[in-house]
């Protein structure tokens, strides 16, 4: 689903590698952690899959497309097979939650009868049923970070990033998040999630890649947070 | 779906800017009134030019029957005087010079004077001898004026030469100059709309960045994305230049047509099918000066 060959980025000429050398793959359907020190490059990684950004060296494969290769008209297409979610939550204060969702189907010009089908099914996914008229600002931290899996998710996706998600979360909320992804991650999405939640990744037992400053040291099926504690 | 949504995000936008969509509006309002002087200035110089050049001759004049000029001592103009010098016109000396000659009787002046000012007042009381037989001559090169006042003025019978250009040409290249103001300001204003459209175009595009980043994201299309904000500039620009169109009808009605025509009559004056004539043009350049704006802007603030 996902293949880096030998991928390098580095941002400024000069600068030390963000990404350097990295080689692996993410088969379709898995759930993979990606860890690592602030700064070892886990961001990065996730934004050359978005193709935010483009490698300086080596190739990546998303959904079976050479990504280099990829003409800039072609990348909303791209995305619409990648949902998103991030630490900050990024939503749109003054929408409701169902707004928010489905400003992700209406800005890819999905049809009305559509829209006001899936959301309110993903919405219940997610364990926000009830709150659909809601603004961000009435909701916790947690809920917050269910709309915007919500709306990562409300196009199917068959990948879904995350980067941090419950980086603002307190444990409890963090393991409820946790949980969603995972339901999402059994639905046959692949997710890669980026994280320094060590508890978390100890708990879910899944494959972990760990990063460091921008090298893969590491890449363990089941694995744990840290080898070395 | 599409164009719903495409419409609400256009009225959000121009709403949040409302003072800098006001600005837009009335700088593009301003700038294009200058460039519909100009142009409307300018169909005025070549409806003069039409009306007059084609008719632009050389008038021998020739002695009324109460004249002042010493060469008209004799009384008005005999029979012999008006046949000599037509023949000379016609003659071989003046060939390359004289494309065409015609002979204005009393009675033509007459018949054109009454159809010229059929509908003034004043005309009604005058008859054909108080007006004066003429020689029209039209010149093979309007240049060569000199040419034939020389031959004929100051010779019995001929009152005074006139060439019409003379009468004309000032006036054209006022009018010439002040198109070329108007266009100048024109300029100088069309360029401060730009920048204060790209200026509203940006503002527009930063004070969503967080809508345009979840787009991106979430795999819009970069059309999509980009077309609020150019039917922003677009709508705004437009407004203005339906201002300026209203503007420019409104002056020509009522400065032109109700005062100037009034006041200097001999000039054939622009009508308001002149502003229509140049008003899609307005238009166009409202919507150039969007696009002009919005690419320019648009690509830096809202890029994939
Ligand atoms: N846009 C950028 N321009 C220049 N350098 C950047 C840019 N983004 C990241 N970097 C650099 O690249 C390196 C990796 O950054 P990255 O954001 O991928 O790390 P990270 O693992 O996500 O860190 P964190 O855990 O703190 O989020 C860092 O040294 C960072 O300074
Ligand atoms: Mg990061």
């Amino acid at each position: 689903m996902i293949r880096f060959e030998n991928v390098s980025k580095v941002y400024a000429r000069g600068a030390r590698p963000a990404l350097d050398d990295v080689d692996l793959e993410v088969e379709r359907g898995e759930f993979v952690f990606l860890v690592g020190a602030s700064g070892s490059g886990k961001s990065t990684f996730l934004r050359l899959v978005l193709r935010e950004e483009r490698p300086t060296a080596g190739r990546v494969f998303v959904a079976g497309k050479d990504l280099s290769t990829l003409s800039t008209w072609k990348v909303p297409h791209l995305r619409r097979q990648i949902g998103a979610v991030f630490q900050d939550f990024r939503l749109l204060p003054n929408k409701t939650v169902f707004e928010n969702v489905a400003f992700a189907l209406q800005v890819i010009g999905k049809p009305k009868h559509h829209i006001l089908t899936t959301v309110p099914d993903t919405l219940e996914l997610v364990g926000l049923g009830g709150k659909e008229k809601r603004r961000p600002h009435e909701l916790s931290g947690g809920e917050q970070q269910r709309v915007a899996v919500a709306r990562a998710f409300v196009n199917r996706p068959p990948i879904l990033l995350a980067d941090e998600p419950t980086g603002n979360l307190d444990p409890t909320t963090s393991v409820g998040i946790m949980r969603l992804l995972d339901r999402i991650n059994r639905t046959g999405t692949t997710v890669v999630m980026a994280t320094h939640d060590d508890e978390i990744v100890d708990q879910m037992r899944k494959r972990v890649i760990e990063l460091d400053s921008g090298q893969m040291v590491r890449d363990q099926s089941r694995g744990v947070y840290g080898s070395d504690r | 779906m599409r164009l719903q949504f495409i419409l609400s995000e256009l009225g959000i936008g121009l709403r949040r800017n409302l003072s800098m969509t006001v600005s837009v509006i009335l700088v593009t309002f301003v700038s294009l009134t200058f460039v519909g002087a100009a142009g409307l200035l300018q169909i005025q110089v070549d409806q003069m030019k039409d009306d007059w050049y084609d008719r632009v001759e050389v008038s021998i004049f020739l002695c009324p029957d109460q004249s002042e000029q010493p060469t008209c001592a004799a009384g008005e103009a005999s029979e012999e005087q008006i046949e000599a010098i037509g023949e000379e016109l016609r003659g071989e000396a003046l060939e390359p010079y004289v494309q065409q000659v015609y002979f204005e009787s009393k009675d033509d002046a007459y018949e054109a004077f009454q159809e010229r000012f059929a509908d003034e007042w004043w005309a009604e009381g005058v008859t054909a001898d108080q007006l004066q037989a003429s020689y029209r001559v039209a010149l093979v090169d309007p240049e060569q004026y000199q040419v034939v006042s020389d031959v004929f003025t100051g010779r019995q019978g001929v009152e005074v030469v006139r060439d019409q250009r003379q009468v004309i040409e000032p006036l054209i290249l006022v009018l010439n100059r002040a198109s070329l103001v108007a266009a100048g300001l024109a300029a100088i204003m069309l360029l401060s709309a730009v920048l204060l459209i790209t200026t509203t175009i940006r503002l527009s595009a930063m004070s969503r960045r967080r809508e345009t980043g979840i787009m991106r994201l979430v795999g819009a299309s970069n059309l999509f994305i980009q077309l609020p904000f150019m039917l922003e500039g677009a709508i705004a620009a437009t407004i203005g230049a339906a201002l300026a169109v209203a503007g420019l009808w409104f002056g020509v009605t009522y400065l032109v047509q109700d005062w100037l025509a009034q006041s200097v009559q001999f000039v054939p004056y622009i009508g308001t099918d002149a502003v229509w004539q140049i008003a899609p043009l307005l238009v166009a350049v409202a919507i150039l000066l969007a696009a002009i704006s919005s690419v320019v802007t648009l690509s830096r603030y809202t890029k994939v």
